[in-house]
């Protein structure tokens, strides 16, 4: 078998890959989209954080 | 064993350990998906109805029974967040929700995609694929209702709800293959005589399934976790861990 013979996939090249393909996407977005949810959780908490120091010295000069 | 229940389910613990975990499951998931797909696309002959247009099976079939498997765990988890108010469960119920849907999605186009060739048409209404498009909108309902409803305990309660009614479509997208005529081929691997499915087919196919079973809860992890920070975002330990990072 060689390589051309591979990715024609006996004339059902477009279905096949195509399906893998969305898989590929599928697969590395359940991966990236959770990681980037991460990061913007830990971004919000580190803003309240901040604001909440803020707030809190600004209490104790008054 | 209740009192180990309750120390593992909160969130803290949970968030510790399972820092820990995933690993575990990533690295295999990678392993098993790289021997998977070369055994797939390269050892497994092509099949003497389908030709090569079968191997779509290898992320069809995977994928299919994940979307099935998540929502009975997304279900079960909601069923133990309502009745024992477990807030880890009620957690990983909402982090199974987007990857239930994506695997319900990609269950259904690449049947699409595989029907074209072999029944000559990327859709029909019967009872397999309507009650597999019926799954992905119970996802979707589901994630709606959680994100209309402000408040965190109702929405809990809420999707939850609507969760467990949602199971009684399980059964029927695993049986309709059996209890309506339809174009979708019946069972070859998940029935009780021997499976009638080439052993060079079989292996790629139960690689794949094992790769995206670890996957999802590999995923679950990190999703729940997300969710645990959040919820606990004001609480004092989750503040302390942030200011760390």
């Amino acid at each position: 078998m060689n390589w051309s013979e591979f990715f024609a996939m006996g004339g059902y090249a477009v279905y096949v890959w195509s399906s893998y393909a969305l898989a590929f996407v599928v697969i590395v977005g359940n991966v990236v989209l959770p990681l980037m949810q991460r990061k913007k959780v830990i971004a919000r908490i580190k803003r309240a954080i901040r604001r909440d120091a803020i707030l809190h010295d600004n209490s104790i000069a008054r | 064993m209740w009192h180990w229940i309750q120390r593992f389910s909160s969130p803290k613990h949970f968030y510790v350990i399972s820092a820990k975990l995933i690993p575990w499951f990533a690295v295999p998931t990678a392993l098993l998906m790289i021997v998977g797909l070369y055994q797939g696309l390269f050892v497994a002959p092509p099949d003497y109805q389908q030709g090569e247009s079968y191997r779509i099976m290898f992320v069809h079939v995977p994928a299919a029974w994940m979307s099935l498997f998540i929502y009975v765990v997304m279900a079960v988890s909601a069923g133990i967040g309502l009745i024992w108010q477990i807030k880890l469960a009620d957690m990983v119920a909402v982090a199974s929700a987007p990857i239930g849907a994506s695997f319900t999605f990609l269950a259904l186009v690449t049947g699409s995609l595989w029907g074209k060739p072999m029944w000559g048409t990327y859709w029909v209404w019967d009872a397999r694929l309507t009650s597999e498009l019926i799954l992905l909108f119970l996802y979707f309902g589901y994630m709606a209702l959680q994100s209309a409803i402000e408040d965190q305990r109702t929405a809990d309660k809420a999707s939850g709800l609507l969760a467990i009614v949602g199971v009684v479509n399980i059964p029927i997208i695993h049986y309709s293959v059996v209890w309506w005529n339809t174009l979708h081929q019946g069972a070859t691997v998940t029935k009780f005589a021997k499976p009638s499915i080439d052993i060079h087919m079989l292996i790629p196919l139960l690689l794949m399934a094992l790769a995206f079973q670890l996957f999802y809860f590999a995923v679950i992890l990190v999703r729940t976790r997300n969710e645990v920070l959040y919820r606990e975002r004001n609480r004092r330990w989750v503040r302390e861990l942030i200011e760390q990072l």
